[in-house]
Parts: structure tokens; C-alpha cells; sequence
């Protein structure tokens, strides 16, 4: 459907990604991650500390001392003693091992369960497989800590029946987790050639599903482990865990939150405990389960150097630059940065272009050559980090190069946008009437009613019927072209002198394309206003503009009547642009034309014609240097060394 | 002229006027969805007791207890019936509000019940606003300072902040607002009920960790609105910026945050059990513990069945809230 279709010699662009690993080296780059690393020291701390504790200083923390009976912290007892003049801190440093201990049970249980419930309606026949599903959205429903509640109560009070609680608790979570991937993996090809071969569902779930589903299992298990560890100090606190004369963490922060007005440090120290492993399992599932996904780290931006390049405003094109009154954008040297991951990338490098009042002018190019980006930056709509300068912007004599924001009102009212996609470019939750009146309301003052008389105004002067009934309407009642209709009625609730049409009709019906191009050059000619039409498709601007702008690689290399678009081309790239628009002459046994060779990345712009590479008239020359837009003929500029007219 | 291509058919059915069935049919699923669930409720509630181990009458009144004893209570407790007839009398009560007798205190359950239920429902709507009024600001100012990757300091701040305050458990962070507010600077009464301040800190206990959730959620659906093309379209309107944020992008994220509220006030309804014994708060949730360890089964059983119901309701206020908000999304479901 485009008129330029890119690349078929060129060999496959080389695809950087993260090097292939196992899951084993997959871990180990998570261990290697700030994040990753801590989490990992944290829970091998907690671990190693739930093994060593109870070996080390069971005694410590059982010597029952009656001349130190509920102390507060001392330097004989660091967090103090409790009724029967234990020490705290020891008893601490022990109840790490049945503390986890019972969490990790818990969580075997929990998994376990879930699995089983999981995996069951693939197991079996499809009514009970509903079943277990119904019953287990139900559960999910319920919080975990209300189902451990209830069967504590079944399994009783003590340490079996709070593992078997908070384990059962969580099973739901996990069964649903199951299913969703037990579901995400059966649909696959090798599982359909097993079921074929005649292996059963069981051994099929054994050997082909778990194993492929194991990974995001051990990771939710992971986070799951540092959830029941405190659930488990949950109810331990409550009294329905651990019963003396054990003693995890929860119990003994349920001891000595009784006596936290006379020494707080009993009840602070097991809860900083609690704290530091529930948040080291869960940080180091998080980790993991976040180490698959690289996150692209945006660098930070050097200050563009004020480069006055005479390449980019050319002698032979200044010209217009001695402004009429009735030039409604001015724009000299215009060039948008972003930071890239390699230094500052350059997408629009030096665009300069001046539009009178009624004129269409068509800006036409591949994608990736810098046309939207450039529309976007002669609006000042280009978001940090990107960067737009310019040698000059004025917009009806308001200079824009300081920002926007001083000339809100008349940029809101005079310079209007109609984007590519009308689906997305309303907002989905508020009325068409209200999107339209409110830029009215907020530029010209009106009142709702008044905003709202003008709403219904502009959607009529669009040709959209009954607006009346449509203002009231969302986007998604409208149709593609009567949202686009209503995109270029937004445009006309002020009174603009410029339309900025980027891509206008590409997501529409070809039969639409045509009407909304005419509703355009109708307004155009009716209201003196100017248009600046962003296009991939030469055919589309060659019918509307009476000026055609080329751009590659961020440039404009050739700007040209559209009447001479057709024969009068002097740029090679502006040649096979119009080359391959297939139009009813075009011999269809013959492969379509193509533009061999892709445009280049704007993070490697070559130092000479940045078409070169691409160009068969290309010489040495090209490579070296880039050449100026520079005048070949009334109206006509070209960047090329080889255009002769 | 109604949209059809592209568009999803349920909306088209919506456009075309097909509304009112739409609606009926996303009324009717989630009334059977309701009752479904509160059947399962009951029948879980009623199964707890018979799913209790040897006999729960023997484990109330102890090894002591003479064989005549234990049969009278069985017989008062309508244990020595049949099950079924046991069940349909347990359904029969529920509806008519009849939840059986305290086995401690000979009080109705339903009495007990709606004196607790009060100062219970109370912390937890009280919670939920102070976590939403809290979140929602908050959310939506941190994703517009830190919009497009900017103050990458402050980002990574909040983010490990609100990470580790969701991560620590109500009734941890409870203590250490006793700790602070109560036991050093003396400021709050740290247990009972009794005037306005005696809530601020259960209050701040169950609302600080989803808070902190819901602040992160709202600020990720806030850069993921903001990168919509239609921000775009309101950016080129010039309006202000408190205007693109609150009038265009934020309605747009709400979707995706009452759906996560919904499942945190859900668990803020279980986490004012361990809360209010935190603070000694006479409400459903203490009387639950006391009477799991006093075996008072028909008491635990009532309370069990009015969380299971709070939670059940909750779900259902943020379905229908869903749906009002964003019709498409109900209707597209049914």
C-alpha cells in the first residue's frame, strides 16, 4: 500500500539483544544486578542465619535468668529480656530457623495445592475441569489472610494448623497462577505432536508442561515464601501459630507488644526481623522475575552545540526568510535531539521551509525520515527528553524558538493538528461536544453553551451529520472518517491560519481518504488557511499541495512544484519515490519498484549524502560531502551533486 | 453511521443501540456470579465445623466434661441430627438473620455481631479513603515529575519507598506507629476506641501500605495515559497542564486503579483483624480471635460468613463502579 517499500537486497540488519543464556547464567545475571545482588546477600544472610542460630545459640536463648527478668536493652542484653529473663536477642536470632522454617513449609503446601488445582482442569474431563476453576476464581476472590483464618480454625490452633492455614490459604493464588500458565503453554506445537503420538494427559503434564513452566513457578514460589512468612508472624502474633513454649518471630512480637511502653525493643526486634526476610524473598523474586526484562537506561543529554551550518540553510534558500505579511510559519534551521544510548541522536537535522497564507504544501518521505517529528517540532509539541531548536520559528509573527507556552492562546486558536490515527487521538472517556468546546472555553472564554453552539458549528461545517445528536456521542460511536472529520472540526473551533495534517488519512478507507483530503483543500480555499500535509504517499500530496517537500535522513533534499513531481524530479531518491507509486499502467507481472537498501538509523548519520548508500549515481563525492539545497530552476531546490535539470 | 471496522463487535452492538442488553447481560452474570459465591460462602462456613477434627462439642468442653453433658449441647447445638437437616437449618437461619448462639457468652451471634460490626466497618472505610486520597495526588504527581525518564532520583526514591511500606504488613507497621506515635512521642492513644484521635493510628496502619501500592499503580497508568496519542491531541489544544493531567489523562487511568483498589480494600477487610488486635479495637476482628482460641465454633463461624459477604460486597461495588466508568470493558466481558 506505500509507495516506497524498503529493503529487499539488503542483508538482514544484525539484531542486538541479550546474549543467550541458560536459565542458570539467567540467574546469575540477576545476581549480578544492584537490586538482584542486595536481595540475593539479604536472603543468603536470612538463610544462613536460619541454619547457624539455633546451632550457635539455642542455649543462650532458652537460660532462663530470674535476676534479669523483663529488662529493658543493656549491654549485657542487647534487645533485653523477657518474663523469664531470656535473652531477647538470641531468642530472635533462633526463632529465624523455625521461622522460616514454616514459612518455606507453608509455601511447599501452597504450591503443591495449587498446582494440583491448577493443572486439574487439564487433567480431567472438561465439566469438572469447569468446576475447579469456578471454585478456585471464587477463592482467589477472598483475601489470604481470611482463608488462613478459616482453616486455622479447621486444622486447630498451634504450628501444624497455622502451616496447613496459611499453605492451603495460598494455594488459590498459585492454582490460578497454574492455570494461566499450564494454559499458556498446552496450545503449543510440540505438546500438540505429544498428544498426537498418543502420550497420555498425565505424562504430558509431567514431562512436557512442568519442566516448561518450572522458571515463573520458582519465582512466584520465591515471592510467595516472603507472603507466608508473614502470614505465618500474623498469626503467631493472633496466638493461633506457634505455641510456647516454641517460639518463632510472630510470638514473640506478640509477647512484647504487651510491654512496649516500658521496654520497646522486645516487640521493635522481631518485627525489624519479620521485615528484613519477608522483604529479602520478596525483593529477590521481584529481581528475578524483573531480570528477564532489560530496561533500556536513557542517557542523559549533552548540550547541543549551536552549530550554524551554511550546508543546512543554504544561500539559494534563504530567500523567503525577507518575511511577508503573509507568511504564516517561518522556520530556519530546525533540528530535533534525542539522547540515545550512544551519544545524542539527530532525527531532523536542519529543516527550513516557509508557508504563505493558503498554501498547501506536501512534506513526503519513508518513514523514519523525520516528516512527523518535524511537525510535531514546528508545534513545539516534542516532549522531553527530545530537544527542538531553530535558528528561527515564528508563527504569525510570534517567535517560538523560547518555548510555546508565552504564545499559548494563539497557537490554541490559530495553529491546529490532525494526527494519523483518529481512534486513538480522542479521548476514549469524554464526549466529542466536550473535546471540541473546550479549547474554546479555554482560549476564547465562551461559555459551555456558547462552546457547545460552536461544537455542533464546526462538526456541521465538516459535513458530519446530526451533529446536534454527535456532539453528545464518545470517539467509539464514531466512525474512523467521521472521527477524522471531527479531528479537522477541532482544528476550526478557533480560527486557524495553519493546518498541520500529519498522515491525515492513512488509517482511513481509501473512498474516505478522498473526502477528507477535499473537506482540507475545501477549507483551505474557503478560509485562506494553510496546510501542511504530512504524507508517505506521493500520490496523496501531489493531488492537494502545490509545493512538494522531500525529506531523507532528517533533510529536505529536494523541494519542488508538485506539477513537476511526476517528470521534473531531480532528486534520485524524490525518482524512485515516484517510481514506486504502482498506478493502472503499471505491469503487474513485474515485481513492484522498489528502493533497494533501507534508509539509514538517525544514530548513524554518514558524514556525506546520507542517500548515498543507496544511490546509484553515487560517487566518491557523495560520500564525502553533503550537499546544500540549492536552487535548479523557479521554485525548485535540490540537494544533490548530480542533479542537472 | 456507527463504527464497524476495527472496533470490537460488543461495541458495535453498543453503538447500534443494542445498550440496554448489553446491560441486562452484564447484570444477570454478575448476579449469578454473587450468588454462586455467597452460596460457597455458606456452604464453606457451614462445612467448617464438620470439617473440625474429632468433635468440636467435646474439644469446647474438654476431656472433663461427663458423656451427658456433651450430648445435651450436642443436642442444643443441633450436632446429633442428620446433615442435611442440619444444613437446611443453618440455611434457614442465615436468612432469616439467625447465626445461632455464642457457646461463650450465650449471647445470638447476630447480637454480638452487629454490636462489633460498626466500629470494624468503620476503620476499614475510613482506611480505604485515607489510602486513596493519599495515592491518588501522589500517583499522579510522581508520574508527572518523573514523566519521559526525568528525575530519575526522586523516581527511584519513591519507587523503593513505596515498595518496601507495601511490602511490610499491617500489623508490623502498626507497631512501629505505637512505637513512635504513642510509646516516644506520646502523642496518640495506642488502644481502644473511645474519641477521634484513638483512630489515627489503626486508621494510618491499614492505610499506609496500600497506599503505597496504589500510588505506584497510579503512577504507571498515569506514564502509560500519558504517552497516548489523545494527550497529544490535548497538548496540541494548549491547555493547561493541570488540565491535561487531571481532566485528560487521569479519568484514563482510573480504570486499571479501581481494579487494584478493589483487591486492596478487599484484603484491608481481612487486615482489620490483625489491626484491631494490634490496638485493642472492639471490633469483628479481635472478637474473632478470642473466640477461635475460646472454641466458640457458631460465633466464628458468623464472623467468618460477614467478612466472606464485606469482601463479596466489595467486589461487586468496584465491578459496578468499573462499569460505569468504562462501559466497554463490562460489556466487552459479558
Amino acid at each position: 500500500m506505500t509507495a516506497t517499500s524498503t529493503s529487499t537486497a539488503a542483508p538482514p540488519e544484525p539484531v542486538i539483544r541479550a546474549p543467550r543464556s541458560g536459565p542458570a547464567a539467567r540467574w546469575l545475571a540477576v545476581l549480578r544486578s544492584p537490586v538482584g545482588a542486595g536481595a540475593g546477600l539479604l536472603l543468603a544472610a536470612v538463610l544462613i542465619m536460619a541454619v547457624l542460630a539455633p546451632i550457635l545459640w539455642t542455649d543462650d536463648a532458652t537460660k532462663i535468668d530470674t535476676n534479669a527478668i523483663a529488662q529493658g536493652s543493656s549491654s549485657a542484653h542487647w534487645v533485653g529480656t523477657d518474663a523469664l529473663g531470656r535473652d531477647l536477642f538470641f531468642r530472635v536470632l533462633v526463632a529465624t530457623r523455625l521461622s522460616i522454617e514454616l514459612a518455606l513449609l507453608a509455601t511447599v503446601i501452597a504450591v503443591v495445592a495449587g498446582l494440583i488445582l491448577g493443572t486439574l482442569p487439564a487433567l480431567v474431563g472438561r465439566r469438572l475441569g469447569r468446576l475447579v476453576t469456578a471454585l478456585v476464581n471464587i477463592a482467589v476472590a477472598f483475601p489470604g489472610l481470611l482463608l488462613a483464618l478459616f482453616f486455622a480454625v479447621v486444622f486447630g490452633i498451634g504450628a501444624k494448623g497455622a502451616v496447613l492455614a496459611i499453605g492451603f490459604a495460598g494455594a488459590p493464588a498459585f492454582a490460578r497462577l497454574g492455570q494461566t500458565l499450564v494454559a499458556g503453554v498446552i496450545e503449543r506445537d510440540y505438546i500438540a505432536a505429544a498428544r498426537i503420538a498418543g502420550v497420555g494427559r498425565f505424562r504430558i503434564m509431567v514431562r512436557h508442561v512442568l519442566p516448561n513452566i518450572a522458571e515463573p513457578l520458582v519465582v512466584n514460589a520465591t515471592i510467595g515464601a516472603g507472603g507466608a512468612l508473614l502470614g505465618f508472624a500474623g498469626l503467631s502474633f493472633l496466638g493461633l501459630g506457634v505455641q510456647a513454649p516454641s517460639y518463632d518471630w510472630g510470638r514473640l512480637l506478640g509477647e512484647g507488644l504487651n510491654g512496649i511502653y516500658v521496654h520497646p525493643a522486645a516487640a521493635l526486634a522481631p518485627g525489624v526481623a519479620v521485615v528484613i526476610a519477608g522483604l529479602a524473598f520478596n525483593l529477590f523474586g521481584e529481581a528475578v522475575a524483573k531480570g528477564l526484562g532489560q530496561s533500556v537506561v536513557v542517557g542523559h543529554l549533552p548540550p547541543l552545540p549551536r552549530r550554524r551550518s551554511a550546508r543546512a540553510s543554504g544561500p539559494a534558500r534563504s530567500a523567503p526568510s525577507d518575511s511577508h505579511s503573509d507568511t504564516v510559519l517561518e522556520v530556519r534551521d530546525l533540528t530535533v535531539t534525542f539522547p540515545g544510548p550512544a551519544g545524542p541522536v539527530r532525527p531532523v537535522r536542519g529543516v527550513s521551509l516557509s508557508i504563505r497564507r493558503g498554501e498547501a504544501i506536501g512534506v513526503v518521505g519513508e518513514s523514519g525520515s523525520g516528516k512527523s517529528l518535524t511537525a510535531l517540532a514546528l508545534a513545539q509539541l516534542i516532549e522531553e527528553p527530545g530537544r527542538v531548536e531553530a535558528a528561527q520559528l515564528d508563527f504569525l509573527g510570534a517567535d517560538l524558538t523560547a518555548g510555546a507556552r508565552a504564545h499559548r492562546h494563539l497557537l490554541g486558536t490559530s495553529f491546529a493538528m490532525v494526527f494519523q490515527d483518529p481512534m486513538t487521538s480522542f479521548n476514549p472517556s469524554r464526549r466529542i461536544g466536550g473535546q471540541l468546546a473546550e479549547l474554546v472555553r479555554e482560549h476564547g472564554g465562551l461559555s459551555r453553551a456558547e462552546a457547545r453552539g460552536r461544537a455542533v458549528d464546526r462538526l456541521r461545517a465538516v459535513r458530519v451529520p446530526a451533529p446536534e445528536r454527535r456532539v453528545r456521542q464518545y470517539p467509539h460511536e464514531f466512525s474512523g472518517g467521521m472521527r477524522q472529520r471531527a479531528m479537522i472540526a477541532l482544528g476550526m473551533m478557533g480560527t486557524p491560519a495553519l493546518i498541520v495534517a500529519d498522515e491525515p488519512t492513512t488509517a482511513l478507507d481509501v473512498t474516505v481518504q478522498r473526502q477528507v483530503l477535499r473537506l482540507l483543500d475545501s477549507i483551505r480555499t474557503a478560509d485562506d488557511v494553510a496546510i501542511l500535509l504530512i504524507s508517505h504517499d506521493v500520490a496523496v500530496v501531489g493531488q492537494v499541495c502545490e509545493r512538494v517537500l522531500v525529506m531523507y535522513a532528517g533533510r529536505i533534499v529536494e523541494d519542488l512544484p508538485s506539477a513537476e513531481l511526476l517528470t521534473g524530479a531531480l532528486h534520485p531518491y524524490t525518482r524512485a519515490l515516484v517510481a514506486a507509486v504502482p498506478d493502472m499502467r503499471t505491469d503487474l507481472r513485474q515485481p513492484l519498484a522498489v528502493i533497494p537498501g533501507r534508509p539509514v538509523s538517525p544514530a548513524e548519520q554518514p558524514r556525506g549524502c546520507a542517500f548515498a548508500p543507496r544511490c546509484p549515481l553515487a560517487t566518491d563525492k557523495c560520500e564525502q560531502e553533503d550537499p546544500a539545497l540549492v536552487a535548479h530552476g523557479p521554485g525548485h531546490f535540490v540537494a544533490c551533486w548530480h542533479a542537472h535539470g | 453511521m456507527t463504527s464497524v471496522s476495527a472496533t470490537p463487535r460488543a461495541v458495535t452492538d453498543w453503538a447500534r443501540g443494542a445498550t440496554g442488553n448489553a446491560w441486562v447481560r452484564f447484570a444477570v452474570r454478575r448476579l449469578e456470579r454473587l450468588i454462586v459465591s455467597v452460596w460457597v460462602l455458606l456452604t464453606a462456613a457451614f462445612a467448617m465445623i464438620h470439617l473440625i477434627p474429632g468433635d468440636p462439642v467435646r474439644a469446647v468442653l474438654g476431656p472433663t466434661a461427663s458423656p451427658q453433658l456433651v450430648q445435651a449441647k450436642r443436642h442444643d447445638l443441633g450436632l446429633d441430627q442428620p446433615l442435611y437437616r442440619q444444613y437446611g437449618h443453618y440455611l434457614h437461619g442465615v436468612f432469616t438473620g439467625n447465626f445461632g448462639t455464642s457457646l461463650g457468652s450465650g449471647l445470638p451471634v447476630s447480637q454480638v455481631i452487629s454490636q462489633r460490626l460498626p466500629a470494624t466497618l468503620l476503620l476499614a472505610v475510613l482506611a480505604f479513603a485515607v489510602a486513596v486520597l493519599l495515592a491518588i495526588p501522589v500517583g499522579v504527581l510522581m508520574s508527572v515529575v518523573t514523566r519521559a525518564g526525568r528525575a530519575r532520583r526522586i523516581e527511584l526514591t519513591f519507587t523503593s519507598t513505596s515498595v518496601i511500606l507495601g511490602a511490610i504488613p499491617e500489623f508490623l507497621l502498626a507497631v512501629a506507629l505505637v512505637y513512635i506515635f504513642g510509646v516516644n512521642l506520646g502523642w496518640l492513644p495506642v488502644a481502644g476506641r473511645s474519641g477521634p484521635d484513638s483512630y489515627v493510628l489503626p486508621v494510618l496502619s491499614l492505610a499506609i501500605g496500600p497506599a503505597a501500592v496504589l500510588a505506584r499503580i497510579v503512577r504507571i497508568e498515569m506514564l502509560a495515559v500519558l504517552q497516548a496519542d489523545f494527550v497529544r491531541t490535548a497538548r496540541a489544544k494548549r491547555l493547561r497542564s493541570t488540565a491535561i493531567y487531571l481532566k485528560h489523562a487521569l479519568p484514563n487511568a482510573v480504570t486499571a486503579t479501581l481494579t487494584l483498589g478493589g483487591l486492596l480494600l478487599s484484603a484491608m477487610v481481612a487486615g482489620t483483624v490483625l489491626v484491631e488486635n494490634v490496638f485493642a479495637w472492639p471490633g469483628l476482628g479481635s472478637t474473632i480471635v478470642q473466640s477461635i482460641l475460646a472454641k466458640d465454633y457458631p460465633l466464628v463461624q458468623g464472623i467468618v460468613f460477614v467478612y466472606g459477604i464485606g469482601v463479596l460486597a466489595v467486589n461487586l461495588v468496584v465491578d459496578v463502579a468499573l462499569a460505569l466508568l468504562d462501559p466497554r470493558s463490562a460489556i466487552r466481558e459479558s
